[in-house]
């Protein structure tokens, strides 16, 4: 009964070993000559100036909002197909598939309400 | 922590320095650093028909994130100031092949005034591909060169210390 | 209009103003005085005989005595074109820029100055275009010396064949 579990150990444990090996390898065999020219800023061969921290874009952050919401919308949607498996079989297949669709919906007025007030252009036209 | 340069002379690691040479000249992405006209060549050895993506090596734009820096045209006195701190800023090991004459010498515009004559001035250098422009054929076998040489560097056992050469 | 015709007019609307009219084939030039420089560049602009409005080029050149600054105009309308040159003393030459007329004079001003050392008065960005920030000189002069060394980068180097030839004169 446990034994998926057990492959989740050995894959959580595969992955620690080989990144262990790959940073282990990194360690032991790449050459580290750091100066204060190498570690200066990139910036294409010039010296660097201006500050690193610019503001970035507000839209950036509405257009994550908006995936984020939806993205965590597909990850419920996933499971739907293995936990509703028994009302399957006991025939009440159209009330799992009800079920699912009123979440969709809800879900859906929000992207409508997102879409009308215009939220999901890249510019905004407001009116004056 | 490293372990290069930590044992002594005559301890035999040929099998492991062959293996990291091997891992290191299958891969050597090249940053793209065409300054004129062999940059137009360097883009063709970089195409489909004489291909060194074959071999391993694949562009990169920036010098962070590549090991191999073939600079393929000329150089001004302008440019050579930037092209030591491009070269000052790539991550170690690292390679220089100068493709082309007026990276080896200066080539045709050698009494100009604006123009440094040779990429050797203020980088240190591994191969040559002479040529004006080279064609693509000289090109990869100047990178074959280079992994001729790549593949007898000793990094275990041989103290190999980078000095540069001129100081911007 | 021919380009002759163009110049013979201008030298009547401004009498003394044009100091010399050279009718050489292909391109007849007029050199103009250097103090209205401006006032001419100005007046084949908005003049709609000759609405110059495109300064196609504008160089420099380094003769022993004196530097001249040639500029060649075209109107796209009329299909005319002219060119007038400025004679300006070696010493320390200066000539009124006439970027507020033609903004295509910005670069090629900058271009004079950087490689001859021709001052333009009033141009909003008097700086080297094409050699670093801190060169020393000016390239294209007559007498240019090239330095020995540019940030520790030596600007000569020795060439074989240089050696060769020194080896045959021994």
């Amino acid at each position: 009964m446990y034994f998926d579990y057990g492959i989740t150990l050995a894959l959580a444990i595969i992955g620690v070993l080989f990144m262990a090996a790959m940073i282990g390898l990194q360690k032991l065999l790449a050459p580290y000559n750091p100066f204060a020219r190498k570690l200066m800023p990139y910036e294409c061969g010039e010296p660097p100036t201006g500050n690193a921290w610019i503001n970035f874009n507000v839209r950036f952050y509405l257009i994550a909002l908006v995936f984020v919401i939806f993205e965590v919308e597909v990850a419920f949607i996933y499971p739907v197909a293995t936990v509703y498996l028994d009302w399957v079989r006991r025939g009440q297949r159209l009330f799992a598939l009800s079920e699912m669709l009123v979440f969709l919906l809800i879900l859906f007025v929000g992207l409508i309400y997102v879409w009308v007030k215009r939220d999901l252009e890249w510019i905004k036209k407001v009116p004056d | 922590m490293p372990l290069l340069n930590t044992l002594p002379d005559y301890v035999l690691t040929t099998k492991t320095d062959e293996l990291i040479n091997w891992m290191r000249k299958s891969s050597l992405w090249y940053m793209l650093f065409g300054l004129a006209c062999c940059a137009i060549e360097l883009m063709h050895t970089g195409g489909p028909r004489s291909d060194i993506e074959r071999f391993g090596a694949t562009p990169r734009a920036s010098a962070r994130q590549s090991d191999l820096m073939i600079i393929a045209g000329t150089l001004t006195l302008k440019m050579a100031l930037r092209t030591r701190l491009l070269y000052d800023q790539m991550p170690d090991p690292k390679y220089v092949i100068s493709m082309g004459s007026c990276s080896n010498c200066g080539g045709l515009f050698q009494l100009a005034y604006s123009v440094c004559d040779g990429v050797d001035k203020v980088l240190p250098v591994d191969v040559y591909v002479p040529g004006c422009p080279p064609r693509p054929e000289a090109l990869t076998e100047g990178l074959l060169k280079l992994q001729e040489k790549i593949m007898s560097e000793r990094w275990l056992a041989r103290a190999k210390a980078v000095e540069p050469i001129a100081q911007a | 209009m021919e380009s002759l015709a163009i110049l013979k007019r201008v030298g009547e609307r401004f009498p003394g103003k044009v100091l010399e009219l050279s009718e050489r084939k292909p391109d007849p030039f007029a050199v103009v005085d250097s103090a209205s420089i401006v006032e001419f560049g100005r007046f084949l602009r908005d003049d709609p005989e000759f609405a110059m409005d495109c300064l196609s080029n504008e160089t420099g050149v380094d003769y022993k005595e004196h530097v001249e600054v040639v500029y060649h105009l075209f109107s796209y309308s009329h299909r005319h074109g002219c060119e007038l040159k400025v004679k300006l003393p070696r010493a320390n030459p200066e000539v009124a820029s006439v970027e507020e007329i033609w903004r295509a004079a910005n670069w090629m001003e900058r271009e004079i100055f950087d490689l001859l050392g021709v001052n333009f008065i009033g141009h909003s960005d008097m700086r080297r275009i094409l050699m670093p920030e801190d060169w020393l000189g000016y390239p294209l002069r007559k007498d240019f010396v090239e330095p020995l060394e540019y940030h520790g980068i030596a600007t000569v180097r020795e060439s074989p064949i240089i050696r060769l030839d020194q080896q045959k004169k021994k």
